[in-house]
């Protein structure tokens, strides 16, 4: 049974806005950016010579890139699994048939609406050296004052604490909406069955979880890669001497600080491999889901 | 079945831990903005709220010219967010309801899209804005953020939903495609467009390294640059009273949306995984 309207040309003047935008800001750029990788190009000038891979060359033998990517490495898994973990297990208590489940719930989905700014400049409040509530609490409790975002490790660890919990609510939001589809029959029935609250997470709850899980595992990776920024600029502006100095502020740092164009073109490029990988991923096993930014 | 009381006593326990855990920051942070200088320098520091919330908050307004600020903010948050839901009930609309060469390019069209955030194309685009004469401009804010596939895949879902005599009965009347989406579509679509709202809006109020990349006059900044400005602006003792009351300033507007379309986002987000 045919049950559409009929019309030659409207459908693609409904598009036509969305196509021109996509075209101009994201596909074009996205193109010229991989031309561009394969160029030198002088500083404030439209000198471009073609150097074939030599941005790409460069980059992987310097040292303070390969740096960079660990550590953006690094960044990724320990927020995305720790994220992920924490809203899973909070998601789960929150699911819970108790009295007032609602109003925890909206005290525990509110950091969706933290900006990586605003963590950023809360958690350099707090972990400040001269009173940070951090450092007054660690010397209480343990008689221990670390020297939080002075010292390399411990303001990466800040840095991911931050984000972390700025990810939160997102997280939160998303395995809430996930559990609502968890059957609760089968849940009974396992119970009657003499299945532990444990065994009953385990061989229902989490397979059935999975599309959620998968979801954010993609949409975690992608913020602390890309939306951390912020963050970062706020908190740390990548230091102390490059400890926290991410690919994405590199990134930024080499274009818009220290002009080297193509040389930046080629490090955006590899995060588009990144992403292109992480995303063909995501549809082979998910396949046709929503995405958010 | 599963009733037993202390096992519900120790959930609440949990909790209530949970929710101070994650407020703590902003606790603090609160408690900060409503000191005086002289109080958010002592160690150890204080725990309990002051009186000078707004005289720090004046300041921290005063000093980065936040109200301009916060009013570029918001307007382009409002502006994206409307522009970005418009288009894509449209788009949706084409989807859904037209039989047209292309239509199944939507789902390779925001895989492609996924795959270019902001910073794996920041270069040329940037380059863009300079040639349009964009920089400093409201339009570099907001017109690279107008098209949005999430927004599509949202709506083309929800409209699945609808059941198709709907739009046969239509048809048969010969009502016109576009009165029936002014009609029919858009008013059945409020969960999904206020929820659609939220995201949008934080998502467009959160923007920080674009902002940064594009605006460099004063007046154009917008509020997450500000706390940045606030922060660089001291070098000797950070006045940490008048630097959180502007972060307080800064968080309050997007949480306000959350609070207040928080009964349609949460229905619209449980639609969505919904499958």
């Amino acid at each position: 049974m045919e049950s559409y309207f009929k019309s030659k040309w409207l459908p693609y003047l409904l598009l036509s806005p969305t196509l021109i935008i996509l075209a101009f800001f994201l596909f074009y750029p996205a193109f010229e950016t991989f031309l561009l990788s394969f160029y030198k190009v002088a500083p404030y000038g439209n000198r471009k010579i073609f150097a074939g891979l030599f941005n790409f060359k460069q980059m992987f033998s310097d040292k303070d890139y390969i740096y960079s990517f660990t550590l953006s490495l690094i960044f990724s898994v320990t927020v995305v699994l720790a994220g992920l973990t924490v809203s899973l297990l909070i998601a789960l208590l929150l699911n819970q048939k108790i009295k007032g489940a609602r109003v925890y719930r909206s005290l525990l989905i509110w950091p969706y609406a933290l900006s990586p700014a605003v963590s950023g400049a809360i958690f350099r409040f707090l972990f400040n050296p001269a009173n940070g509530y951090m450092g007054y609490f660690t010397k209480v409790l343990f008689n221990i004052e670390p020297k939080w975002l002075t010292n390399g490790n411990l303001a990466f660890v800040v840095v991911i604490v931050a984000a972390t919990w700025k990810n939160l609510g997102y997280n939160i939001i998303f395995y809430l909406a996930g559990l609502q589809n968890v059957q609760k029959e089968a849940l009974e029935s396992a119970a009657i069955d003499g299945a532990g609250a444990v065994r009953r997470f385990r061989a229902i709850t989490f397979p059935l979880l999975s599309p959620t899980t998968f979801f954010l595992l993609v949409m975690n990776i992608i913020y602390s890669y890309f939306a951390s920024f912020g963050l970062i600029d706020v908190l740390t502006e990548g230091g102390p001497a490059n400890a926290t100095n991410i690919l994405i502020y590199r990134l930024y740092r080499d274009f818009f600080v220290n002009s080297r164009v193509g040389y930046a073109a080629a490090e955006s490029f590899i995060l588009f491999v990144l992403v292109v990988g992480i995303t063909i991923l995501q549809f082979k096993t998910t396949g046709k889901k929503v995405y958010y930014q | 079945m599963v009733k037993r009381r202390g096992h519900k006593l120790i959930t609440h326990i949990l909790l209530i831990v949970i929710v101070l855990i994650t407020a703590f920051p902003v606790l603090f942070a609160l408690i900060t903005s409503t000191l005086s200088f002289k109080d958010a320098f002592v160690f150890p520091p204080i725990m309990i709220p002051g009186g000078h919330f707004i005289s720090n908050a004046v300041e921290a307004w005063n000093r980065v010219n936040m109200g301009r600020l916060f009013l570029n903010s918001l307007f382009i948050s409002i502006v994206v967010a409307v522009v970005k839901i418009t288009l894509s009930l449209m788009a949706a609309f084409a989807f859904t309801h037209f039989k047209f060469v292309g239509r199944n390019l939507l789902f390779p069209m925001s895989m492609i899209t996924q795959m270019l955030p902001l910073p794996v194309r920041i270069i040329p685009t940037f380059e863009l804005m300079n040639l349009f004469h964009w920089i400093n401009t409201y339009y570099a804010l907001t017109v690279p953020f107008f098209a949005s596939t999430t927004g599509i895949l949202l709506f083309r879902q929800f409209f699945l939903t609808i059941p198709r005599d709907l739009s046969d009965a239509a048809r048969v009347d010969g009502v016109k495609p576009m009165r029936y989406f002014f009609q029919v579509i858009v008013p059945i679509s409020r969960t999904n467009i206020s929820a659609l709202f939220v995201i949008e809006f934080i998502f467009m109020w959160s923007q920080y390294l674009w902002p940064l990349v594009v605006i460099n006059s004063a007046n154009m900044r917008v509020i997450q640059i500000g706390l940045k400005m606030l922060l660089a602006s001291e070098q000797i003792a950070p006045e940490w009273n008048i630097i959180m009351a502007g972060t307080i300033i800064a968080m309050l507007f997007p949480l306000l949306v959350l609070i207040i379309f928080r009964k349609s986002f949460s229905q619209g987000i449980a639609m969505q995984t919904d499958k």
